[in-house]
């Protein structure tokens, strides 16, 4: 079915009122750079996600032995052998400060993201995904979408500082948003345009008649908010549009079925599950095209995990456990660094676990995995631990640790924005600003 | 400031922030009206400017208020809200700051679309519409615009004009071309206008104020809308809509008249529980979890139901018995259901709902500070914390900022509570108290927060940790009591504890910092407050009727002119 065809088909099923609905901007027309899916000859579209684990590394377990291709992996990434070629390990990039006071948990993860460190919540806005979904994740339904699996209401993306895009902590209400009201099984036989939400879409467009007006009646701040309302308004009514379109078929996909209903805290074995849960909603809305756009917190940068029956929390040990003198390190906290990146290839083998073209989901995505701090004990930002997962559909190459030397970490969320297709030649503030990007991870 | 430096403010003073009154910096486009635009000349030489006008989400509290009254209790609301934003302490303050992202637009369409449908639904019809449609298969225009211009005013808490009224009704003229059905047509008509920036937003505008010339003051329906959320958390009704219409609010006497209406109607108590929950932060209960091995009492409905016995406790105290506020601190009233029974160890004779009972002198607790809502709020999952405890009693109840914890900070070795040389939280404590880097802000905090160790991490009543004697003394800026009720005292007799609920209450109303302009104004309502004997509902009729709560400047733009030019214009004034 080609495009002409919809419409017509569009045209016919509205007994020829005038309809003037956009077709939705698919993969198809736009993304040139991506690979063909074989049967249909669609392209198949990149796909960013970030994935946000609290509380660091144990240094002697994390960080790799030896450099570029030829390191060999240490315990805590040992998991993660399965996915070696397809990841590309940083150690030793720092967010650094420039005198801005570090404020413990919230200034490394969020200068990582920005390029700027703030001292205290208020972000300088956009995080770096929000900028690439803004370059990718046009035309989908959700212009990105977050969860959180420890149970906490927070989010590190943001398009302003005054609206985190907010997180899903529940993988039932994460289903619905996905795959209830408003979802189109790209795989459903026969397509018939509701007339209620083409209704509804021609009302929206009625909601943003005075907006000029009303930009003008109110201060510049006010003015920025109002903007990014209609923003949102645009986005509301592209993901309508959509809903007008006969969705483009998707090889392999089938609806998941909806998640039992789970204890939603911050108990370990209960954060496992609920992530695995949510990993897996999202790798399917990342295959159907809901959205290009997925930002995880497994754990919030303040981990709030604990063990059933401990008096403490993972964050609070880091500051309050003794260094196991054998060990030379915090044990406990050892253990849930260790959870952290057991979690983190649970996600990894949700996304590889889709077939899509030649290869998985996972060769179409590219994932930023990082944490808040290098050492949670000291809230160091120097030596923050970063990954990035998967083959962006052939635009850059992985399989490789890399030690930045106390190089700024800028340097990997510059390259990324580039990988991700964006025209950006410098990003971050002061000793952040970085024009260098990582060549061995661009293809 | 550099980084020595800050190290060594927090390691030698850790300063308080001074809290009850954060004065916003009032920006220098403020204080002066958009240059070059006749006619608005600057206040008085020398005077600070008022603050500007602000654009305030509706709170979830708020929205649901709204719907409820315009509508009917009954009709849904199905979208989901995010967590708000919290600004200077506030989620009030916040509504001015935060943005509206994909998602929350998602969700109030979601909510539009199911109030909508319910609303025009024939179950509900009859009852919510002002009029009927002659036949139902054909457009009614009459009846539409009725129809429109009812919820129109209701949802904008203004009158529509004319080009929103006909931009609502070829909505719905066009929907029941196409979907052949009048009701159908206004449901989209009313999706409409609840996802109208003019209804999620309460844009607040200015006119010139005709009796000071130069000057410029809300316009009467933000005016009304101010009032309206202050005094009733809701929207305005129909009958302030029309005594806003009519300029009785321009008038001592008219404004007066409907700020008592308003306290008399059974919206007041929402109001002040409303700000309350917000004060206490207790949206946090959605996030609260904790362990059920070690605090097998504690689940959902204790959670729900400690919430909303600080609020029973505030209201009864506050609004039925018009008592002191400082009293809130000491008071030993203890509304009880089954599930909060389970905690207190307290017996509850009714199955169901709510029974008033008293704290005994032996169990410890007097004060909103002693009861669960509290306890369990600021506190680890599985113990109690006596750090964030202090913390939020300077936060909550003071306004004062302790600032954050050094980067740098090594407690290893001291809190762990299996420890036996150190069994209980004060022991573990002490290096925060001893260590320089540590000392200066826990002596601000551990004090306080240690006189409410015989109560555990969800607030259970306890004499030993670890078989240890626990030792309830501590201390608050220089006076020294013993466990909760000590604290309570204290508490009642600080200076900052009533200056503290003025200026949280006060930004609560405006939905911002207090500007330099409206100091005065706080010292007054500072003093007007000793001098009623802390009673909350004087204090708020006060700022109600007061001509300080509805000062404005012009919003400061780069496009000044155009703004002022464009208020001259909706206030039809050509010149």
């Amino acid at each position: 079915m080609n495009k002409y065809h919809r419409r017509t088909v569009l045209r016919g099923l509205l007994g020829g009122a005038a309809v003037g609905v956009a077709l939705p901007v698919l993969d198809l027309f736009l993304n040139d750079s991506g690979k063909a899916f074989a049967a249909t000859g669609r392209r198949i579209p990149v796909r960013f996600g970030s994935w946000i684990w609290g509380c660091g590394h144990i240094p002697e377990k994390w960080i790799p032995e030896g450099t570029g291709t030829d390191f060999t992996l240490p315990p805590d990434l040992e998991p993660l052998a399965p996915y070696r070629d397809q990841l590309a390990i940083f150690s030793g990039f720092d967010v650094r400060l420039d005198g801005v006071p570090n404020k413990p948990h919230v200034t490394g993860c969020l200068g990582l993201r920005t390029g700027i460190p703030v001292p205290n919540d208020r972000v300088e806005a956009p995080t770096l995904d929000v900028l690439i979904g803004d370059e990718i994740g046009k035309g989908t339904r959700f212009s990105s979408i977050e969860v959180s699996t420890s149970g906490i209401q927070r989010s590190y993306s943001y398009r302003a500082a005054g609206s985190p895009n907010p997180s899903e902590t529940s993988p039932l209400a994460l289903y619905k948003r996905i795959f209830g009201a408003g979802f189109q099984d790209p795989n459903a036989a026969g397509f018939t345009p509701d007339s209620r939400t083409m209704v509804h879409k021609s009302v929206l467009s009625a909601v943003t008649e005075d907006r000029k007006q009303l930009m003008r009646s109110v201060g510049a701040e006010d003015r920025r908010r109002l903007d990014e309302y209609f923003t949102s308004i645009r986005q509301l009514e592209n993901q309508l549009a959509l809903q007008l379109e006969p969705p483009a078929p998707v090889e392999n996909f089938t609806i998941p079925d909806p998640p039992p209903d789970l204890v939603l805290d911050s108990e370990m074995e209960h954060v496992m599950e609920t992530h695995k849960l949510m990993a897996g909603l999202l790798a399917r809305a990342l295959q159907c095209n809901q959205t290009r756009v997925v930002n995880v917190l497994f754990s919030d940068t303040t981990s709030n995990l604990r063990r059933r029956g401990s008096t403490t929390t993972h964050h609070t040990l880091t500051h309050e456990e003794p260094v196991n003198p054998e060990l030379g390190y915090q044990e406990q906290v050892g253990w849930f660094a260790t959870q952290s990146m057991l979690a983190w290839r649970d996600f990894l083998d949700a996304l590889a676990e889709i077939p899509e073209g030649d290869g998985t989901l996972l060769d179409n995505c590219l994932i930023l995995a990082h944490s808040d701090c290098s050492i949670a004990k000291a809230h160091a930002v120097e030596g923050i631990p970063t990954m990035v997962a998967g083959g962006a559909g052939g635009r850059i190459r992985t399989g490789f640790h890399m030690a930045g030397k106390a190089d700024p970490i800028s340097r990997i969320g510059l390259t990324v924005q580039q990988a991700m297709g964006l025209q950006v030649e410098s990003w971050g503030t002061r000793s952040m600003e970085t024009r260098r990007n990582i060549p061995e991870l661009l293809a | 400031m550099n980084k020595g430096l800050a190290a060594l403010v927090v390691l030698v003073a850790c300063q308080l922030l001074p809290g009850s009154d954060p004065v916003a910096a009032n920006t220098p486009q403020a204080a002066a009206p958009a240059a070059g635009s006749p006619g608005a000349g600057s206040p008085a030489a020398g005077s600070p400017a008022a603050a500007q006008p602000v654009m305030r989400r509706l709170t979830e509290a708020q929205y649901r208020a709204t719907v409820a009254d315009i509508f009917d209790p009954g009709i849904p609301v199905v979208g989901r809200f995010e967590r708000a934003l919290r600004s200077d302490g506030l989620i009030a303050v916040g509504t001015s700051e935060s943005g509206l992202s994909p998602f929350s637009v998602e969700q109030y369409d979601a909510s539009a679309r199911g109030i909508a449908a319910a609303v025009l639904s024939e179950a509900w019809r009859d009852q919510l519409l002002p009029c009927q449609p002659a036949v139902a298969n054909r457009f009614d225009e009459d009846c539409a615009t009725r129809i429109v211009e009812h919820f129109g005013r209701l949802l904008f808490r203004r009158p529509l004009s004319d080009s929103e009224t006909g931009r609502f009704l070829d909505a719905a003229r066009n929907t029941q071309q196409r979907l052949g059905d009048f009701y159908s047509g206004l449901e989209f008509a009313l999706v409409g206008m609840m996802i109208s920036p003019d209804f999620l937003l309460r844009i607040e505008r200015v006119e010139p104020d005709p009796a000071k010339p130069g000057h410029y003051r809300l316009d009467a329906w933000s005016r009304a809308t101010r009032l309206s959320y202050f005094i009733t958390g809701s929207t305005p009704d129909d009958e302030l809509l029309r005594a806003a219409g009519a300029g009785e609010l321009d008038t001592e006497q008219g404004l007066a008249h409907q700020v008592e209406r308003l306290m008399a109607s059974p919206r007041f108590a929402n109001a002040v529980r409303v700000f309350f929950d917000d004060m206490l932060q207790f949206e946090l209960f959605d996030d609260l979890a904790k362990d059920p091995v070690i605090y097998p009492s504690y689940n959902s409905a204790v959670a729900e139901d400690a919430r909303e016995q600080t609020l029973l406790t505030i209201t009864d105290h506050l609004l039925t018995r018009n008592g002191d506020y400082r009293d809130l601190f000491t008071t030993r009233s203890a509304p009880l259901t089954r599930s909060l029974g389970v905690v207190y160890r307290m017996p509850v004779a009714t199955r169901n709902g709510w029974a008033m009972s008293e704290f005994s002198e032996r169990s410890g607790r007097a004060g909103i500070q002693s009861q669960v809502g509290f306890l369990a709020l600021h506190s680890h999952p599985g113990r109690s914390s006596p750090t964030l405890r202090g913390k939020a009693i300077r936060e909550v109840f003071l306004c004062q900022h302790v600032p954050d914890p050094p980067v740098d900070v090594d407690f290893t070795g001291i809190n762990d509570d299996s420890n036996a040389a150190r069994p209980t939280a004060r022991d573990r404590l002490e290096a925060h108290r001893t260590q320089p880097a540590c000392k200066a802000c826990h002596t601000l905090m551990d004090p306080l927060g240690l006189t409410l160790e015989r109560f555990d991490g969800v607030g259970g009543f306890r004499t030993r940790e670890n078989g240890a004697i626990i030792d309830v003394s501590g201390s608050l800026d220089g006076r020294e009591f013993e466990a909760a009720p000590g604290l309570g005292q204290a508490l009642h007799d600080h200076p900052e504890t009533p200056r503290c609920l003025v200026s949280k209450l006060y930004r609560s109303a405006v939905g911002r910092k207090t500007v330099a302009a409206e100091k005065p104004f706080i010292e007054q309502l500072n003093q007007i407050f000793a001098d009623n004997g802390y009673r909350l509902p004087g204090l708020m009729q006060t700022i109600a009727v007061s001509e300080a709560f509805y000062a404005a400047s012009p919003p400061s733009t780069d496009e000044g002119e155009e703004t002022v030019a464009a208020a001259r214009e909706a206030q039809g004034d050509p010149s």
